[in-house]
């Protein structure tokens, strides 16, 4: 059954019960998240990988998302709840901005996602980093599934959240400059692509500075990028099938405005 | 095993120049038993969108029905086709809302957005969205096929050139795996039109 009202359909659940023995796996975002606070702002950073079980399912994915124009959020866990709670939390903070004209604040969004999070009690499995500022300073959360939140000058999420503290433990002092901070971040997401299988690929790094424009950096840095080292070799003959290499049994050619397809 | 692969698939969607290609193959099986050889798995949603449905049968005729009453209330409201962009939007939040009770989907859409720029998207059987510039998989063989497309993709391919490196990746990587192959079908999506072949290959 179709139906008109919000919230998600649990329809299919009973089906599911009787076809299946065990959940087919999800993807998820093996992952390594971070963020600073630093002087004037807050660094967030992450890596790019999407894995579905071992196999990398994509190699560069965006896992700091846009929750407010000075709020930013990194997502780690299951890939599709990370990225449509944050999604929904945008748009309630959108409503909330429209109602009261105010810029919103990062404790009202880090309220709403730990009350949706706690309300699905850990099933909803969303770990993340939030970051921003507003009236009161630059403001650092992280957020468990289970909807727990701490905030602190350093946080990181993710399977490679261990790799990314240690270079944290080592590097972190009060009060950074913007570039250290970024630097710093830009480590301990390095720590995490090289030492954790569950993330790889590229660096992203987002900074959200007091009383500026947030600066989205997407592929901050490559290390991983494959495309020049592919360019720089002379393809095979043979991985370029030539035109007519594949048997065919039948062609519909459908050229639009035509009056009906062509059977060749 | 996954009710995913109860009955088989294997899907690349693929881009080149100008143009999208999209190939599945057609086994229709019941676990290791294959029941029917035509059955289809890539349905055309308007000129410039396709999508390719891997996973378990039934709602794979399901969702295309839900994907064509959606598109077709769009359409009439609209007086417009969907771009690929809103399109897949719509299938990921159609699959999410079913995120405790899940279609078992794991969707592919190819398509041609504004200036002919090629348009692919896969998705988990929940709906996390994963966007690609050269080439996206689904269904029970990924690893094979994710392998020959690595190997085989290369940037601006023409439509030729697209078709036959769709066909050879599909046709190598079902031809090792059981759960899929018995015949494959290749669209080649451009402005101008569509072109759809089917493949001889291996029926065992």
């Amino acid at each position: 059954m179709e139906t008109t009202t919000s919230g998600f359909s649990f329809d299919l659940c009973a089906r599911n019960a009787r076809l299946e023995g065990k959940a087919p796996a999800a993807m998820k975002t093996g992952t390594t998240i971070c963020g600073v606070v630093y002087k004037d702002g807050v660094v967030l950073g992450a890596d790019t990988r999407a894995t579905g079980g071992s196999e990398v399912a994509d190699k560069n994915c965006a896992k700091i998302h846009y929750l407010a124009p000075n709020i930013y959020c990194c997502g780690a866990g299951t890939a599709a709840d990370t990225e449509k709670t944050t999604e929904l939390i945008a748009s309630q903070l959108d409503l909330l901005r429209l109602s009261t004209s105010t810029q919103s604040r990062v404790v009202a969004a880090v309220t709403l996602l730990k009350r949706m999070l706690f309300k699905y009690q850990g099933h909803i499995s969303a770990a993340l980093v939030l970051g921003g500022v507003d009236c009161k300073g630059p403001h650092l959360y992280q957020i468990y599934p289970h909807g727990s939140t701490s905030k602190l000058p350093y946080v990181t999420m993710g399977s490679g959240s261990l790799a990314a503290m240690s270079v944290f433990e080592t590097g972190y002092r009060d009060g950074m400059a913007e570039a250290e901070a970024v630097a710093l971040v830009k480590d301990a997401i390095f720590g995490g692509i090289f030492n954790d299988l569950g993330s790889g690929s590229n660096c992203d790094i987002t900074i959200i500075r007091q009383g500026g424009v947030p600066e989205v950096r997407r592929g901050y840095e490559t290390p991983n990028e494959t495309a020049p080292l592919r360019a720089a070799y002379a393809r095979p003959a043979s991985l370029r099938p030539p035109v007519g290499a594949t048997p065919v049994l039948s062609t519909l050619v459908d050229v639009f405005d035509a009056p009906q397809p062509l059977a060749l | 095993m996954s009710i995913l692969e109860h009955n088989g698939a294997a899907i690349i969607a693929m881009a080149g120049k100008n143009c999208v290609a999209i190939g599945a193959d057609t086994r229709f099986g019941l676990r290791m038993q294959t029941v029917a050889t035509d059955f289809e798995k890539v349905f055309k949603m308007s000129n410039n969108v396709f999508v390719g449905l891997a996973g378990l049968a039934t709602d794979v005729q399901t969702l295309r029905n839900l994907l064509k009453f959606r598109l077709s209330l769009y359409a009439l409201r609209e007086e417009r086709d969907m771009k690929p962009e809103a399109f897949a939007a719509l299938l990921s939040h159609l699959l999410y809302e079913k995120r405790f009770g899940p279609y078992f989907i794991e969707p592919l859409v190819a398509g041609l957005k504004d200036g002919d720029q090629p348009f692919l998207c896969g998705m988990d059987l929940i709906g996390a969205p994963v966007y690609t510039n050269d080439f996206v998989v689904s269904g029970t063989c990924t690893p094979n096929m994710n392998g020959m497309c690595e190997s085989l993709w290369r940037p601006d391919m023409t439509p030729d050139d697209l078709f036959e490196a769709v066909s050879q990746c599909l046709l190598a990587s079902v031809d090792r795996d059981a759960m899929s192959g018995w015949g494959a079908v290749v669209h080649v999506i451009t402005p101008d039109g569509v072109t759809s072949k089917r493949l001889k290959g291996r029926m065992d």
